[in-house]
């Protein structure tokens, strides 16, 4: 019935037109695949466990109430140690953007730093502040940091300068054009900066708790790994996924409700 | 009002390096006059607006305003630029009030002088969109009310309408003319379009580069009540001809 049939055809193509369609039809590959392999049990269920089995440890994982304190406990790190860096970051960006003198001074610092990549200071770290928090939280702040204020930097120095100089001739004060006109036109990229960074704060979380701590995903997945549960490790790869996926999307959402202009 | 502009020298750089882009521009203009300064780009035409905005120091010589030598930028020299000239942020209402809220002004008297502003550019039906809603004409008549309403001595346009199109530009030129008619502003336009020139202002200063300087100036006298027919009138066609020509001869020394 090809009178039937087309219209459907119709809808599926402009179905697939939506720009999250191929995204979608992606993951669902990827995970239709996955249970294909494990169901035909080809390879050892010990190096690749089925989704199910997956799903079950995450069952396991809820009721024992264990992935929400490792949640928790990862994502307070991340807030704790992101957080100071993007409230850090942000006079200190500004500051480097908008004079040449903080720039020239602190640019070869900032480039230097950020070069050195932040796992390396976790022994260090740890010989200074232990085991605990603290060490988990600078590791956070020192690995973003130098990025956000870099990218922040280079967003006040993007601004064109007719838009300072049209509030000079309008009556404004130097004093007007951080509050009247650097803020908002950088409040984009600043989200921007943040979104892209909180991935290096996420990966670095799961690293400092790789190498000690007593709760988290990073941590999870470690004591997993040392009793064999590739269940465990999959859920945590995946619970750590998705987190990543919605803190971005809290961003994207954050930028297109307070900077639509920019759209 | 009055500016004046004595011996006004500015170079960029220092020593061996430094460039010479206006060498010793002199020039008055009085209230309710429409002068224009014609030049090719790179004479120097935008480093002259700066000067009398007050966002650069001359190297040597004297800008004064009144008597009053310029120094810093303010609200009696209003500016419209040509790009980057309405805060992307803002809505057109937003934009006109910019000034006012800077100048902090009280409410009611923002929300009056935006809504007479906006009016007097045509764009009251536009007040709550955001620059990238509006038509590149529409976003210059907007800087142009924002500048207007912060209540300028001198409105000074640096090509305001360079990036439009050409049939946009004739009207926004007539626009213009018009609102200089009605409100009896001082108007210093800079342009390197011939016709914008002699169409609009009453006074024009050739300026020609590298070092930009005035090489003359003339006085336009024609009826200005027809901007659309005078554009196709033959005096006026021969004028711009000829000015066409002179423009020509002071770029060939770079050939
Ligand atoms: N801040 C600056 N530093 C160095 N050179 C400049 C600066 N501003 C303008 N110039 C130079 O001055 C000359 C004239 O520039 P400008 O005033 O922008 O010309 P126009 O507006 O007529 O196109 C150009 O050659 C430009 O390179
Ligand atoms: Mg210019």
């Amino acid at each position: 019935m090809p009178s039937l049939n087309l219209p459907l055809k119709r809808q599926l193509q402009t179905l697939l037109l939506k720009p999250w369609a191929l995204g979608l039809s992606g993951l669902i590959l990827l995970f239709g695949l996955w249970a294909a392999v494990a169901a035909a049990a080809v390879v050892d269920p010990l190096f690749l466990p089925s989704p199910w089995a997956v799903l079950a440890a995450g069952q396991q994982e809820l009721a024992a109430g264990q992935l929400w304190t490792d949640i928790a406990a990862s994502l307070m790190r991340v807030l704790g140690g992101f957080g100071l860096s993007a409230l850090v970051a942000l006079p200190l960006g500004i500051a480097m953007g908008s004079s040449t003198t903080i720039c020239r001074l602190l640019e070869p610092l900032l480039a230097l730093l950020r070069y050195m990549p932040a796992p390396a200071f976790i022994p260090l770290l740890i010989i200074y502040f232990g085991l605990g928090e603290l060490p988990k939280i600078l590791l956070i702040f020192i690995g973003t940091l130098f990025f956000n204020a870099l990218m922040i930097m280079d967003a006040v120095k993007f601004v064109p300068p007719e838009l300072l100089e049209t509030a000079l001739t309008l009556g404004g004060h130097r004093s007007d054009l951080l509050t009247r006109v650097i803020a908002p036109c950088i409040a984009p990229q600043v989200l921007d900066a943040y979104r892209i960074n909180m991935a290096a704060a996420w990966n670095l979380v799961i690293v400092a708790e790789l190498v000690a701590a007593d709760a988290g995903l990073g941590k999870r997945i470690s004591l997993a790994q040392r009793f064999l549960r590739t269940d465990q490790i999959f859920l945590g790869l995946i619970v750590i996924g998705l987190i990543g996926l919605l803190i971005d999307l809290g961003f994207r959402f954050l930028m297109r409700r307070s900077c639509a202009w920019a759209n | 009002m009055e500016l004046c502009l004595d011996q006004v020298s500015k170079s960029f750089g220092e020593g061996r390096k430094a460039s010479l882009v206006l060498d010793r521009i002199s020039f008055t203009m009085q209230t309710g006059q429409f002068v224009a300064f014609l030049g090719s780009s790179g004479s120097g035409k935008s480093t002259l607006m700066r000067l009398v905005a007050g966002l650069d120091q001359p190297s040597s010589g004297s800008l004064s305003l009144n008597g009053q030598p310029i120094r810093k930028p303010s609200a009696e020299r209003g500016m419209v630029f040509q790009k980057y000239s309405l805060y992307p942020w803002l809505t057109a209402a937003q934009n006109v009030a910019f000034g006012l809220e800077l100048q902090r002004l009280d409410k009611q008297e923002i929300r009056d002088r935006t809504a007479f502003f906006l009016q007097v550019v045509g764009l009251s039906d536009w007040a709550a969109c955001l620059p990238r809603q509006l038509s590149g004409g529409m976003q210059q008549r907007v800087a142009i009310a924002r500048a207007l309403a912060a209540k300028p001595q001198l409105l000074l346009l640096d090509e305001p309408f360079g990036a439009l199109d050409l049939q946009i530009r004739e009207s926004m030129q007539e626009f213009l003319h018009d609102l200089w008619c009605r409100t009896g502003l001082s108007i210093l336009l800079i342009t390197h379009d011939i016709e914008e020139a002699l169409l609009l202002a009453q006074q024009i200063h050739i300026l020609a580069p590298r070092p930009g300087r005035i090489v003359r100036s003339l006085v336009v006298e024609h009826d200005g009540s027809d901007l659309a027919g005078l554009r196709l009138s033959r005096p006026f066609l021969n004028q711009r001809q000829a000015l066409a020509a002179e423009m020509r001869q002071l770029d060939r020394p770079l050939a």
